[in-house]
């Protein structure tokens, strides 16, 4: 179905860079001289989880057909205008960089593109249009280079979140990543994880598959893992004030994921005493999913019985999932969403799970305290 | 009218103890708690585990990640099977306290002098005028 | 064998008295039991080098299970060896008083399934089988054997499952869901082609021991209560696998059990599967149909470890989704997570329902009558 509401923020939109060059003007000396010399900048980043031709990584109407842009999934500045701000009257728009420099073994490497895509984020989008806000990119399997650069970006308010591969090094909750959380918590950035991986590890625990649609299809359960990493290692119970931000996830998997959990919860809490209330409360207070793709089937009935399901109804954030292929026309909303949850998927939702875009209304307010 | 049933002597069980003590066709496990007795049905209100074969333990607590405490200990039991906490005192679940809870039954201990006056039903010891017994009514 | 039977409702009133079928009973050998089953070699190898698999700890998985190392307590035989290991016990505590008609023996441990060494891990894989016949089949007819196989190695496999299939004690193909690779990968179609050549579901029980990959695809979990949950998400891609690589368009016969895996996660999968195949498929133009309809014809599911949902009606919507055809009882004896079929279900089924879910299914998937 149609947005009919005005002032949605979406909270999972995709830029692509366009390329290394784009990014070597905010890279030091040194990292400039490397990727010059090591031919670093004649080949791109894509993604192995987001070939950039696949049909998944980009619509075929929100591809540029020419310019300097050709191609690009999504296209600049004034393709995310066209096609997604005022197409659908959006409030805000969350911007995540997905970048393969994110499976980079080198993490200085890492860090510095982290580094530069900020920059470039807040120069060409964020500058550029006031509806607009990112989530900080970093370079995850190095928690200090990784704290160093929310440090870095957090004075700058329309930066409302933390970036993290959904599979890197080791599952996110362990206490080694807990630095990345200690600094999004006092700055009052919300964790997102989106789906893919760096592929440090097979793709499911029983190794890799042969195709690319297995591993997309997997990864709504890989989410599964990652929440009850979360919910394990206790790292609610350590950052009370802490969303988790699931981004790509599906949303069918949460009613099975809490009822599993509670039960499971019951008989090995001696282990994981830190949890001392059922999980599935936990997931309803620290745990939130964007929308898109939407994995339920396209009978209502099954929807609104998930729903019913769930039974809270603050879990669920608007997305578009731009430039991405989930959905044709305008139809961004499955049918059969009732009235008074899409008013809250799309405004109070995003808004309570990412507190910085209640606390900058304003583009000036946001770009108080600027450092990028 | 409730009767009397005479389940064991007190002596029986020491504190940090249980057994299980057969009362017609009902089974209830029998626990000393510092000094103290208390019965619970042997049937885990979860899955029916016999819960006097499970653990006599305190319960786990926690401050946060990497805090361990036991606080409690030998106030709890915990199911032999799908490893559920029960308050020995109350018969309730740690993890859900209002809605799933052991069948608590009154354990008094009771000396023979009073015993041997009748009426009692004592299935599987000979009760004596001297020591205590532990009584169940039902 | 003389089996009383059993009202099946919790709340007792039913009076309608049903013999039960279940999916996932896991014997285990005595003390050197397996002994008399191996060559003078493989018993010199077994007590010299032991068992190889991937993972650190010789003799324990690596995040402690809890509850007597994951086993029901009061399964511990009184004479000695673990729990699992006493056919006396088995019909004492489960197979009388429950009133199981059919119990379907998953021999996990020293199957040979996930041994490194492929020559040991065929000797033990025949050994085991031959032992499940001897030691429990024979004693009891309600009892039905797996042809235990490595999959790691199809050869061998094949011919084991060639070798067993004739003996009608054995109803089914025991392999491990922890693969090294997903189990519809092409090395493992000779394994498919023998079964369904012998009309034999294959049973796929998640084993403890890691395969080639972490358990996650975020890499290794700290917590038992994570490893735990992997059984259901390192189940899931063995399920996507077979379906994508077009195994059942290959073998269109071929019938899956997932045993230990979870269910719920099987309509939530489908749905997931059909929205991206609309998109994808040209990446797999071997798969011909919505990946949903080769779930649906090609699985069963065990039920234990059964959900528990916040509102107890919530699980009749997962058996909708799953189908009640495909659901089957199992109790997971003696391992702590046990379904005692007299509470395991908190929601009222009708007579037909219960029927299917607690025998029927099973009887008609397996050929037990």
């Amino acid at each position: 179905m149609k947005l009919t509401k005005t002032g949605a923020i979406d909270c999972d939109m995709h830029v692509n860079v366009p390329s290394v060059r784009t990014l070597m003007p905010y890279m030091s000396d040194y990292w400039q001289d490397q990727i010059a010399t090591r031919y670093i900048d004649r080949s791109s980043f894509a993604h192995m989880s987001y070939p950039a031709r696949s049909p998944l990584s980009g619509r075929k109407d929100w591809r540029p057909a020419d310019g300097p842009l050709k191609g690009i999934p999504g296209g600049g500045l004034a393709d995310v205008q066209a096609n997604l701000l005022d197409r659908f009257n959006l409030g805000m728009a969350v911007c995540n960089v997905i970048h393969g420099s994110n499976s980079l073994f080198n993490e200085d490497m890492g860090a510095e593109f982290c580094k530069a895509i900020n920059i470039w984020m807040a120069r060409a989008f964020l500058d550029k249009d006031p509806r607009l806000r990112a989530s900080i990119a970093v370079h995850a399997q190095n928690p200090q280079l990784a704290v160093e650069e929310i440090e870095r970006c957090a004075g700058d308010k329309r930066f409302v979140a933390v970036l993290l591969p959904l599979m890197g090094d080791s599952p996110l909750g362990r206490r080694i990543y807990w630095p990345i959380y200690e600094a999004a918590q006092r700055h009052g950035l919300a964790i997102a994880v989106h789906a893919g991986s760096t592929y440090r590890w097979p793709l499911s625990g029983v190794g890799f598959g042969s195709y690319q649609i297995e591993d997309y299809v997997h990864m709504g359960a890989q989410f599964e893992n990652l929440i009850v990493s979360f919910l394990a290692e206790g790292v609610f119970a350590k950052y009370p004030d802490l969303k988790l931000v699931c981004m790509e996830s599906g949303f069918t998997f949460i009613p099975t994921l809490m009822w599993r959990a509670n039960k499971t919860w019951r008989g090995v809490r001696a282990e994981v005493p830190w949890i001392d209330e059922p999980p599935a409360e936990i997931i309803r207070r620290h745990v939130r999913f964007t929308l898109q793709p939407v994995d339920a089937p396209r009978d209502e009935r099954i929807l609104k019985r998930i729903l019913e399901q769930i039974d809270c109804d603050d879990l669920l954030l608007f997305s578009s999932d731009y430039p991405h292929w989930q959905f044709d026309g305008d139809d961004i909303l499955p049918d059969g969403l009732p009235e008074h949850l899409i008013r809250q998927i799309a405004i109070e939702n995003p808004l309570a799970a990412f507190p910085r875009l209640a606390a900058a209304a304003t583009i000036s307010d946001a770009l108080a305290g600027s450092a990028t | 009218m409730p009767q009397k049933h005479v389940v064991a002597k007190a002596a029986d069980i020491t504190p940090g103890h249980k057994l299980v003590a057969k009362v017609g066709n009902r089974d209830i496990a029998v626990f000393n708690v510092d000094g103290e007795f208390y019965g619970l049905a042997n049937t885990c209100p979860h899955e029916g585990g016999p819960l006097c074969e499970g653990f006599i333990t305190g319960i786990a607590l926690s401050a946060g990640p990497n805090d361990y405490r036991i606080e409690r200990k030998g106030e709890f039991i915990r199911c032999p099977w799908h490893g559920w906490e029960f308050d020995i005192r109350t018969g309730q679940s740690w993890c859900d306290p209002k809605s799933v809870r052991a069948r608590q039954f009154n354990v008094r201990v009771a000396h023979g002098d009073e015993l041997v006056q009748g009426p009692y039903v004592a299935e599987t010891l000979k009760v004596e005028k001297d020591g205590d017994y532990l009584v169940i009514e039902l | 064998m003389n089996a009383p039977t059993t009202t099946l409702s919790a709340d007792g009133k039913s009076g309608e008295k049903l013999m039960l079928a279940d999916c996932d009973i896991h014997p285990i050998q005595k003390p050197g039991e397996l002994n008399p089953y191996l060559s003078v070699r493989w018993r010199e190898h077994m007590a010299t080098f032991g068992p190889h698999v991937r993972q650190g700890l010789a003799e324990r998985i690596a995040w402690p299970r809890m509850m007597a190392s994951g086993q029901r307590v009061d399964c511990y035989p009184p004479e000695g060896g673990p729990p699992g290991s006493s056919y006396e016990m088995l019909r004492d505590q489960h197979l009388d008083p429950n009133g199981i008609e059919h119990g379907m023996l998953i021999a996990l441990s020293k199957g040979g399934m996930e041994e490194r060494n492929q020559d040991f891990a065929a000797a033990l894989m025949h050994a085991t089988n031959q032992w499940q016949k001897d030691h429990w089949c024979d004693r009891d007819p309600r009892l039905h054997a797996g042809i235990v196989v490595n999959s790691e190695d199809p050869v061998t496999a094949v011919k084991e499952i060639e070798l067993r299939a004739p003996d009608k004690a054995f109803k089914q193909i025991i392999t491990s869901a922890r693969t090294n690779e997903p189990l519809g990968r092409r090395r493992f179609w000779p394994v498919f082609a023998a079964a369904q050549e012998t009309g034999l579901p294959i049973g796929l029980h998640p084993q403890a021991h890691p395969g080639g990959a972490p358990s996650t695809g975020l890499g290794w979990p700290s917590y038992y209560m994570q490893e735990h949950f992997t059984f259901t998400t390192a189940s899931e891609p063995v399920a996507i696998s077979l379906v994508m690589e077009g195994v059942f368009e290959q073998f269109p016969n071929l019938k899956i059990a997932m045993i230990e895996a979870g269910f719920s996660w099987a309509p939530i999968l489908a749905w997931r599967m059909d929205r991206i195949w609309e998109r994808m498929r040209k990446e797999v133009p071997h798969v011909k149909r919505p990946p949903s309809e080769y779930l649906k014809e090609h699985f069963w599911f065990a039920t234990q470890p059964m959900e528990e949902p916040e509102n107890p009606q919530d699980l009749l919507d997962i058996f909708d989704w799953v189908g009640w055809d495909r659901l089957m009882y199992s109790s997971d004896y003696p391992h702590w997570d046990y379904d005692d079929p007299r509470f395991v279900l908190r929601v009222k089924l009708d007579d037909g329902k219960k029927r299917k879910l607690f025998r029927d299914n099973a009887v008609a998937l397996y050929g037990l009558e």
